[in-house]
């Protein structure tokens, strides 16, 4: 295994076959020649097309390769895969952090001066750096840093007073609720369109779909929230204006799960349902209207990529009804693809949430955030954006790790 | 005339200017069969005349104010409406074209080098650069960008300069990412050894052979991400962190038009149609470009 994984860095396994290359490989990689001829070897037993020679393969190809031929055993390969999404995953969060730290407590030039102000004695100043633990090396900083972050605590927050990390638990719900309905509009209008586009490729369906999905691209969401307000709110009236609920029913609903949807279910107020939902239904559609661009057309070239397969013209010819070519031969194939899709544009969409939240003034994260900018209040910013940061990370990799599961031809 | 199509055209072509004026003619004409790709053309070169000429262009100052007049809707003297200060509107678009324009110059002009050295590195030298410099990448690049700009800003203190430089350090991953792909595959090109076996020096090669190679897909990449910019700016301008009153920023027009939107709706919407009718342009342009310049698509269609 060692071997190949040490060739993987250096492509073109065939090309060894001519002693003009062995020579220039010894001079620009130093590959001993008892590698090329293993490797050469392998080649033969393995199978590999000699049509790699002179296109170099990518990494992971080559891995995969090896993977193949060294561990056969299926437990171990999962056991693999799975301890390496842990450990990039691991990585990426610590990535974070630095991003964070590096923002907090490295780009402002004096953060004891951001906290005490230009008029303290020195000894306050001197006291407050030490209890900061700024006097300690960057590195002992970071560290401390990354072990508070993974104890809950993200520090107090100035503008609010209470700890970042209680305010974020109370806010997070609201724009949970907000992403998971934008998301279930996105998917539920965003991929029978793409379908639909794929399956009237070039005809006036598929041109007006996609130009929606190019708007969708290119216009901002804050504008668009308003534009919705004046139009829907304030001319049409057909929904409620900014916020999450009605002043009058503030505070009747006890929170269990923070989502005034299933907390106003579960304790029978259907006054109260009804009247979230009459809040929640234009920014969520807003917020699904961005979702749906994207999932539409990754649906339409995904679409487009099974209909030119040689297994739909088959089906066609066999006189299978066009409905059942399009929704069974062609789409029961993109699932799995699709949720990857998905999975992205939820990612995707509890960050453009903060924008749609400062415009309905919804109190969720994202406007926790904005209000946070605003008053300066660094520990505020830097735990909101961890936190969506590390859910963003998460969705990101479980949905990219999830196709590879769910893929049977990746097993 | 035809014998200058002809020299353009010729299949074998002389000299290197004639070989590059051909490509060059050759990509005008099958941008000329896309209307879309057109039509963003088309935008992308008025918002450089607007910006360009905009003293010329604009009714009225974008900074005078005429409190007489203020609120007015849109009419013969001001097409878009005045704001609350009696600002005319449409000369406050036309001037906030520059600003549009600079931040998407400086962004691209920051971001893509970055991104295109790093990736050509990292592509050609392999092995633990390589593993290092993706590694940082990627951790970038599974960052939500608009986040990380908004953070980014609040360390660095609101400004349409810090939020070049937040939106920069955004963009670079995606270039490289794409660069180091480009580089690999014509990593052991023959022409990379024969460069190699004269003695050139790693330094040398990717400046002189490996770079050149990458921004054909590089410039499509950065147009397809104008509008991302755009949209990006525009939003830290409407939050306050990105240019400054009274600069004509059209995501901070829309911020003050917040307060209007219901009964004075134009205040808010007219700079929001020219975020919208821009990002279009570069989508469209984008679009187009890649078409062409995809060697993957030649001979489809």
């Amino acid at each position: 295994m060692f071997v190949v994984l040490r060739y993987s860095s250096s492509a073109s396994l065939s090309q060894a076959h001519s002693i003009n290359k062995v020579i220039y490989y010894q001079n620009n990689f130093c590959i001993d020649k008892k590698c090329l001829i293993l490797d050469f070897l392998l080649c033969k037993f393995r199978k590999i097309p000699k049509s790699l020679g002179g296109i170099s393969v990518s990494q992971t190809d080559t891995v995969d390769i090896s993977a193949q031929s060294w561990t056969n055993n299926i437990w171990l390969k999962r056991f693999m895969t799975i301890a390496q999404f842990f450990f990039v995953l691991f990585l990426t969060f610590l990535g974070l952090l630095a991003i964070t730290f590096f923002i907090g407590r490295v780009i402002p030039i004096d953060p004891v001066l951001a906290i005490v102000g230009d008029r303290a004695t020195q000894e306050l100043y001197d006291a407050t750096r030490e209890a900061m633990g700024l006097d300690q090396p960057l590195v002992i900083q970071f560290f401390t840093y990354v072990l508070d972050v993974f104890r809950g605590d993200l520090g107090n927050s100035a503008s609010t007073g209470r700890l970042v990390i209680e305010d974020l638990k109370r806010v997070f719900p609201a724009t949970l609720e907000m992403a998971t309905i934008g998301i279930i509009i996105g998917v539920v209008l965003g991929v029978p369109m793409g379908v639909l586009s794929a399956a009237n490729e070039g005809k006036w369906v598929d041109q007006i779909f996609r130009v929606l999905g190019l708007v969708g691209y290119s216009v901002p969401a804050f504008w668009l929230g308003l534009v919705g307000l004046a139009l829907f709110y304030g001319h049409l009236g057909w929904v409620a204006g900014p916020g999450r609920i009605g002043i009058f029913y503030e505070g009747i609903v006890e929170p269990v799960t923070g989502l005034i949807l299933v907390d106003s279910l579960l304790q029978g107020e259907w006054e109260i349902f009804y009247d979230a939902i009459h809040h929640l239904v234009l920014p969520a559609a807003i917020l699904g209207f961005f979702s749906l661009a994207y999932i539409a057309r990754m649906t339409r070239s995904f679409m487009l990529d099974q209909l030119s397969q040689e297994f739909v013209t088959t089906a066609r010819v066999k006189g299978v009804p066009e409905y059942k070519v399009i929704w069974k031969h062609a789409f029961l194939p993109i699932r799995v693809p699709l949720i990857t899709v998905i999975g992205l544009s939820y990612a995707g969409l509890l960050e453009g949430s903060v924008m749609i939240e400062t415009v309905f003034s919804w109190p969720g994260i994202g406007n926790y955030l904005t209000v946070a900018l605003l008053n300066a209040d660094m520990n505020a910013v830097l735990g909101a954006t961890l936190v969506i940061g590390a859910v963003f990370i998460f969705i990101n990799k479980i949905s990219d790790v999830l196709y590879r599961v769910l893929d049977p031809r990746s097993r | 005339m035809s014998n200058m199509t002809e020299w353009l055209l010729s299949d074998s072509p002389t000299s290197k200017g004639q070989a590059f004026a051909g490509r060059t003619w050759r990509m005008w004409l099958s941008l000329l069969g896309n209307p879309l790709a057109i039509t963003g053309l088309i935008i992308v070169v008025v918002l450089v005349l607007m910006a360009a000429f905009a003293p010329l262009i604009a009714p009225y100052s974008p900074i005078g104010q005429d409190l007489e007049n203020r609120l007015l809707p849109p009419s013969w003297q001001h097409w878009m409406g005045t704001d609350e200060l009696g600002r005319d509107i449409f000369s406050r678009v036309v001037y906030g074209s520059r600003l549009t324009l600079m931040i998407v110059l400086l962004v691209a002009a920051i971001s893509a080098p970055i991104g295109l050295v790093i990736g050509a590195i990292s592509g050609y030298f392999g092995g633990w650069v390589d593993k290092v410099m993706m590694g940082i990448t990627d951790i970038f690049l599974s960052m939500p960008k608009l986040i990380m700009a908004l953070a980014f800003v609040a360390a660095l203190g609101p400004g349409i300069e810090n939020a070049i430089i937040a939106i920069a350090i955004t963009a670079w991953p995606a270039y490289a990412r794409i660069a180091r792909a480009e580089t690999l595959t014509f990593r052991n090109a023959e022409f990379i050894d024969a460069i190699k076996l004269q003695g050139a020096s790693p330094a040398r090669i990717i400046i002189n052979h490996v770079l050149p190679l990458c921004t054909s897909s590089m410039i499509v990449r950065v147009t397809l991400d104008m509008a991302g910019i755009i949209l990006t700016a525009a939003g830290l301008g409407f939050l306050g962190l990105g240019a400054q009153p009274p600069l004509p920023e059209w995501g901070a027009m829309i911020s003050r038009g917040r307060a209007f939107i219901l009964d004075q709706w134009w205040v808010a919407t007219m700079p929001g149609f020219a975020i919208i009718v821009v990002s279009l342009g570069f989508c469209f342009l984008g679009d187009g470009l890649r078409d062409i310049l995809d060697p993957k698509n030649e001979g489809k269609s």
